[in-house]
């Protein structure tokens, strides 16, 4: 069972991989955010099956990572759009809006 | 019979997380990236959540492996949602 349990935790890394190179040749910025979205959930799955293997507190962890990488992508989602919505509705943004926050 | 239920379960877990991971990478359109991504997502942890499951000694392991999979439920749902709304607004732009 255990050698099972090693070999499910080292092919998720393998996972883990593959969405890594997403992030590196993504073009868009929303692609990135779905790999660190995908790697975080990947992530999560390794700690649940280390959880099984070694020390069931680890389950703890797992769950804080879960929350973390659902408030990164909320963190990406609200730097996208001037006033933080997101909302494509809105108005479409005047041209150079994108960096009007670091060159002022 | 749990050990049994046990290598399904993170087997069938494994090969969703695989197709979600393939997914990502080869699907020409960021939609249906996002659309492989969130299945491979919740479908993968919810059956390896499932197969450890059986082998969680006490029932707060059990209540805390279906914390963490509905969690991750709901944050992929709503993250799915907002990142495309993302990759919307960046199509658009001139």
């Amino acid at each position: 069972m255990t050698v099972w349990l090693h070999i499910v935790a080292i092919v998720l890394l393998a996972s883990l991989g593959g969405a890594l190179w997403r992030v590196w040749r993504g073009r868009s910025q929303a692609d990135r955010m779905m790999a660190a979205q995908l790697i975080g959930t990947s992530g999560v799955a390794v700690l649940i099956v280390l959880a099984a293997l070694q020390d069931w507190t680890l389950l703890v962890v797992a769950f804080a990572l879960a929350l973390l990488a659902a408030l990164a992508a909320v963190g990406f989602v609200t730097s996208q759009s001037p006033d933080g919505a997101g909302d494509p509705e809105e108005a479409h943004p005047p041209k150079g809006w994108r960096d009007r926050g670091r060159n002022g | 019979m749990a050990d049994l239920a046990t290598y399904l379960l993170t087997g069938l877990g494994l090969v969703f997380f695989i197709a979600g991971t393939v997914g990502l990478v080869r699907f020409p359109d960021q939609f249906s990236r996002l659309h492989a991504l969130t299945k491979g997502d919740n479908l993968g942890l919810g059956f390896i959540a499932l197969g450890v499951a059986f082998q969680a000694e006490s029932w707060a392991q059990l209540a805390m492996l279906a914390l963490i999979w509905v969690l991750a439920l709901l944050a992929a749902g709503t993250v799915a949602q907002l990142v495309a709304r993302a990759a919307l607004t960046e199509q658009d732009k001139p």
